[in-house]
């Protein structure tokens, strides 16, 4: 039995109007890998800000003991002092600085006059960039550095503050999966030095694989912690604790009626790097979607599946496009998103928040945006009718809010991207191309979600799905195509297919290259 | 019990809806505040028909220019530096063609309307299509176009005398035989068919949003905005109607304001003003040419800056090469402090009035008081960053932004 490091009890905090937790406790001993799950909005977040001292203490009640002592942070600064760090969801990390500059950022090493030490600075930055596995120079701007090593960066950053404890709020969200693997290999080996650490996550997979308990959360309240060796500690196991109800089949059962007609071909499909036209991301990729099929794409990131999508979507992405593209048979040539619209294709993106939604502004204005026209008469929007629209499309939807007059970004993970996903059935398309469609949603919200693809599908619609979580493809699809570095490496029946089988295609093919 | 649950409940709805109101209406209440505030230290003498007939002339170019500048706003916080520059050039054109060439007035006053539209196309060109940022853009043409203003005036003060001219911006509505008398009738019946229209509006638009089942708002809230403005316009036109009536400068001004009112409210084409400021990238994807909605930005400020220069000209009836110099400030001002978003996305032309009028109030009431300009730019510096402050930490506190 080793040392309790972390131990808040009965932890309660409100914000106006919601109690966000409700008597939470939470155990954490030295040297493990603690994860924290739960829906979104449960309180995880919440619960880690109260940790760290984002809610100073006062804003709350409970109590927190770390080491040992009662701690009363009143800011992260205080949190930090002990050892504890906080990585964010978002990385904090400023692209047009170094990762020297990044690590000690606050905290910057000066001489005896007070000038910053520029050479211990990265002298220092490359210790603890070798403890994690990041072999880049200090000075590299942060920018030309993935999203897989910039989330190094924030943990050697952590490093570099003495960290004891440390919480990394979703940190593979961002990452594909050999990047993410990579991560958690690295927490792992930590656990020798003495590293505590928090994580939360919504991947399931990734829990089992490093965690060694696991506290599940849900509306507010602890609802139990499960030990690895002790209880049964499966993904079913957690997700009935998450959703207070266990959920046999995660993908809705769905009659396959794919029809004999193709809707969507894509001949020779050829995409150019906007900056870097040298660069093909997409090469000769040649693929086609029948009327009532869901058909899914696997890859790791940077496979060009994005740009490929993106690229066909009206020329949103890329350079120098070449290919042929027919829909229900004829060719046609789109220029630009409104085009595609036109032609009834609908791009739901990955990242809802920067390029999806129009987030200060509200669900019916969000709703319409794609199709302005039909609520116009003569160019003059029809309120009313706009209004009723809206309403119709949060109700097949199933989104959950108060009225559609609300801010969109005030809306949770899952809400928003029912109310995307709104706005682009709002276009009628007959080609729906859904990019990480369940990305940071819960699992409840995943859910319906996969529902309105069923129902899609069901009215001889196509389903275009970008994922890259490979149980959900494996669940959702008819066939699945698998890419790597911008090539269309195999076309699968997802019937038949297994999660080792489409793995060993991509990591065959980053072998040879 | 259950009865002091009820009005506990129904206090906290009121407190809720107070705060609503406040924050909705902020503007309106402090623009009454300086109006109050103004008459009463000026004795009076800023309710007197002359001076609320001249807030109207003189804050006319303020209001038109600050039309345009919303729509730039709007795309994400840009500006235009250049208007005070295409006042000076615009302006100057007028001048030389009509007193020193002698063209036909209408004549100049389409070219000088085509020139502001050409300066506005050049610098849309470059801002939407070719994407250099808009401070850059305009601060070059601020300088380009203030010299060729300078130019055409061949650095000298030019008149205008040209009364078609004059007449077409600055004279005043008189109806023979119905005007004659002390009391210009014209100025009141235009007032009271105005405040009909407003009232019969309202009630159209309830017994529309009842046909068709749709959410209504409180008759009381309805008809107390629609008396209250109804009553405004009335005691407008009633105090027009003692000094001179209804100026045609009031004319361009209320039109000018209707129309960019009913393109950002009511048209698909202004709602995409309002998704580029909020999510370029998003807009894009939905199938909006947001280059597009750049240029014509610009396009039509600079539209908009060669009609201001006409007003202007006709107004101060002549034209040198200082004219015009930091305009621009005064309708970037109306703007933020009629709660446009330093950011884009948020912003109405009805804001942008209360600014203007604000900034015009506190001009005249201040000038009544013999109050010198120096004072005058430390109280409107004031009035905006204290407008800004409002509107951020009360949109903190409301959860938004």
């Amino acid at each position: 039995m080793s040392k309790v490091l972390l131990e808040m009890r009965s932890i309660t905090k409100e914000f106006p109007g919601v109690k966000a937790l409700d008597n939470v406790n939470l155990k954490v001993e030295e040297g493990e890998i603690h994860a924290l799950i739960g829906e979104n909005g449960a309180g995880k977040s919440t619960l880690m800000n109260v940790l760290s001292g984002t809610y100073p203490v006062g804003s709350y009640t409970g109590e927190i003991y770390y080491d040992g002592k009662l701690c009363q942070f009143k800011t992260q600064k205080d949190s930090e002092a002990q050892g504890i760090v906080i990585i964010h969801q978002e990385l904090a990390l400023i692209p047009l600085l170094s990762i020297g500059e990044n690590m000690f950022l606050g905290n910057e090493i000066r001489n005896k006059m007070g000038y910053i030490d520029w050479n211990k600075t990265y002298y220092e930055a490359e210790r603890h960039m070798e403890r994690v596995g990041l072999h880049e120079s200090a000075q590299t701007l942060v920018k030309d550095i993935g999203t897989g090593k910039q989330q190094l960066v924030e943990i050697a950053k952590a490093f570099s503050k003495k960290v004891k404890l440390l919480i990394l709020d979703e940190p593979t969200s961002s990452l594909n999966d050999e990047d993410a693997k990579m991560l958690l290999d690295l927490l792992i080996e930590s656990k020798k030095s003495g590293l505590t650490s928090i994580i939360i996550t919504h991947k399931l997979n990734e829990i089992i694989y490093c965690a060694d308990k696991a506290t599940i959360i849900r509306d507010g309240s602890t609802i139990e912690t499960l030990v690895k060796g002790v209880d049964e500690f499966s993904e079913d196991r957690i997700i009935k604790g998450m959703v207070g109800r266990s959920m046999e089949d995660r993908y809705p059962h769905r009659e396959h009626k794919v029809q004999d007609q193709v809707s969507l071909e894509v001949k020779n499909w050829t995409v150019h790097h906007p900056l870097y036209p040298e660069r093909v991301v997409d090469d000769h990729v040649s693929f086609h979607v029948h009327k009532g099929e869901v058909v899914g794409f696997s890859g790791l990131q940077g496979a060009g599946r994005t740009e490929l999508a993106m690229s066909i979507f009206g020329h949103s992405y890329g350079t120098g496009i070449s290919g042929e593209l027919y829909l229900n048979g004829e060719k046609v040539n789109l220029k630009s998103p409104e085009d595609a619209i036109r032609h009834k294709i609908a791009y739901v993106t990955e990242d809802r928040k920067t390029n999806g939604l129009i987030l200060d502004e509200s669900i019916r204005f969000n709703t319409t945006l794609a199709r302005l026209d039909k609520v116009c008469r003569g160019g003059v929007i029809d309120t009313d009718r706009e209004v009723q629209v809206a309403e119709d499309m949060r109700k097949e939807m199933g989104t959950k809010t108060p009225t559609i007059e609300q801010r969109i970004g005030n809306l949770s993970g899952g809400n928003q991207q029912k109310a995307l996903l709104g706005k682009w059935m709002f276009t009628e398309p007959d080609v729906l191309i859904m990019d990480e469609p369940t990305r940071g949603i819960d699992v409840g919200a995943k859910y319906d979600i996969y529902c309105l693809i069923n129902d899609m599908v069901s009215q001889g619609k196509s389903v275009v799905m970008i994922s890259s979580e490979l149980p959900e493809l494996l669940g959702m699809c008819d066939r699945i195509y698998v890419m790597n570095e911008g090539r269309l490496l195999a076309e699968v029946n997802a019937a038949e297919a297994t999660q080792e089988n489409i793995m060993g295609y991509i990591i065959r093919d980053a072998a040879r290259a | 019990m259950k009865v002091i649950t009820d009005t506990n409940k129904s206090q906290r709805r009121f407190s809720s809806k107070m705060f609503d109101f406040l924050r909705k209406y902020t503007m309106v209440i402090a623009l009454v505040a300086v109006f109050v505030l103004f008459a009463i230290l000026t004795d009076g003498r800023l309710v007197y028909a002359q001076n609320l007939s001249n807030l109207m002339l003189q804050n006319g170019y303020v209001l038109v220019m600050a039309c345009g500048m919303l729509l730039c706003i709007l795309t994400g916080g840009n500006i235009d530096l250049s208007i005070g520059s295409v006042i000076c050039l615009v302006g100057g054109l007028a001048a030389v063609m009509i007193s020193n060439m002698s063209v036909n007035p209408i004549l100049t006053i389409g070219i000088c309307l085509l020139v502001g539209l050409l300066v506005g196309v050049w610098q849309g060109y470059w801002i939407g299509y070719v994407r250099i940022p808009p401070f850059i853009t305009t601060l070059g043409g601020m300088f380009i176009f203030r010299g060729l203003g300078r130019l055409a005036l061949d650095n000298k003060t030019v008149a205008i005398q040209d009364s078609t001219f004059l007449n077409i911006f600055t004279a005043y509505i008189k109806v023979p035989g119905l005007d004659d008398g002390e009391t210009v009738l014209s100025a009141l019946i235009v007032g009271i068919v105005a405040a009909v229209l407003v009232v019969l509006n309202t009630m159209k638009n309830r017994r529309e949003r009842a046909k068709n089942g749709y959410r209504q708002n409180s008759a009381l809230a309805d008809y107390l905005k629609a008396g209250v403005i109804a009553a405004l316009i009335l005691v407008y036109c009633y105090q027009l109607s003692q000094y001179r009536g209804i100026s045609v400068m009031l004319v361009w001004v209320l039109a000018i304001c209707l129309i960019y009112n009913f393109i950002t409210a009511k048209t698909a084409f202004g709602r995409y003003f309002y998704a580029v400021g909020g999510n370029e990238k998003a807009t894009k994807l939905s199938g909006i040419n947001t280059n597009k909605i750049y240029f014509i930005a610009y396009a039509n400020m600079g539209l908009l800056a060669g009609l201001c220069g006409l007003l202007n000209a006709a107004r101060v009836g002549s034209v040198n090469g200082n004219t015009g110099t930091s305009f621009e400030m005064d309708a970037i001002g109306a703007c933020f402090i009629g709660g446009a978003s330093a950011y884009g996305g948020s912003g109405t032309i009805g804001g942008v009035v209360i600014g203007a009028l604000l900034l015009g109030v506190i001009n005249m009431g201040m000038s009544i008081m013999g109050i010198g300009d120096s004072w005058q730019y430390v109280v409107k510096g004031g009035v905006l960053l204290v407008a800004v402050i409002f509107d951020v930490v009360t949109s903190r506190k409301s959860g938004k932004g």
